[in-house]
């Protein structure tokens, strides 16, 4: 197997182990944390307080670097500009993720736990990708 | 607050930090489930390739935390399919539309310091709340 491939596998593993020790993959507890004026539950705000105690201080270590170990180049948006889409297509996400306790990585990774609601949402996700692009070829 | 886990949450996000760490220092890619759901289908098939592998990772992660907790959380029961479908659809929309998700935008773009990451993480954060909100108290629908 090509290294590359075998590097984001193990990603994949770890990232999915994640998500599911800190319950990202549980959609009752992530509403549970989005509805704060109901029975509050703040645990999830500590899965971002995690992710981003590594990696504020690896991404500044590792982007020092000229390039990645196995590529010849960092594939990293230095895009600065706040544009409508950004604010819509976010709030719209943002909507889809209150109506159903998922966003894209607990969805994929629920496929693992064999629930009916994983594939509903991974398809109706992809249903959403490729409505979205025809929608910006289309203008 | 009888729900609270804190720990295992702090933990889980460590690894998701660690996780992302790895894809940034030997492929130079940022661990957004979102855009890399995407290419699976719209890239050259070399790359749909470490994409669809870091995909099944996270399938193969979740198979493996089951093995080793099973019955770690209840799998919830008879939620709307029809609200899933509908709100799976604006997830898939909204996160190509801003280029990326919680993990993309709120993880590895507000680490990389992307004023962009940080206001589209603030404003999925409040599209959530908001619409939970509506469903639960205002609606009042069981969800």
């Amino acid at each position: 197997m090509n290294k590359r491939i075998l590097l984001a596998l193990v990603s994949g593993i770890l990232f999915g182990l994640g998500l599911s020790l800190s319950q990202m993959v549980n959609p009752a507890k992530v509403l549970g944390f989005l509805d704060i004026t109901g029975n509050w539950d703040p645990s999830l705000a500590f899965v971002m307080i995690g992710a981003l105690a590594v990696a504020f201080v690896s991404f500044r270590w590792v982007l020092k670097r000229p390039a990645p170990i196995l590529d010849d180049g960092f594939h990293v948006s230095r895009r600065r500009d706040i544009d409508k889409p950004l604010l819509l297509g976010a709030g719209l996400f943002g909507i889809g993720w209150g109506m159903t306790g998922y966003c894209p990585g607990p969805a994929v990774a629920s496929l693992g736990l064999g629930t009916l609601e994983a594939l509903v949402m991974v398809a109706s996700i992809y249903a959403g990708f490729f409505a979205q692009k025809w929608f910006a070829e289309r203008k | 607050m009888e729900n609270f886990t804190p720990v295992s949450a702090l933990t889980g996000g460590a690894l998701i930090g660690i996780s992302a760490t790895l894809l940034l220092l030997f492929n130079g890619r940022m661990a957004g489930v979102s855009g890399i759901m995407n290419g699976v289908f719209n890239s050259p098939k070399s790359e749909a390739r470490w994409r669809l592998a870091f995909l099944a990772g996270l399938v193969a992660g979740a198979v493996l935390f089951d093995l080793i907790a099973p019955g770690f959380f209840t799998a919830r029961q008879g939620y709307p399919l029809g609200l899933l479908a509908a709100g799976g659809f604006l997830v898939g929309f909204g996160t190509r539309m801003s280029n990326g998700c919680t993990s993309g935008h709120g993880i590895c773009g507000i680490a990389n310091l992307s004023p962009r990451s940080l206001l589209a993480t603030l404003t999925f954060m409040a599209g959530g709340i908001m619409t939970v909100y509506i469903i639960r108290h205002v609606l009042e629908l069981p969800a």
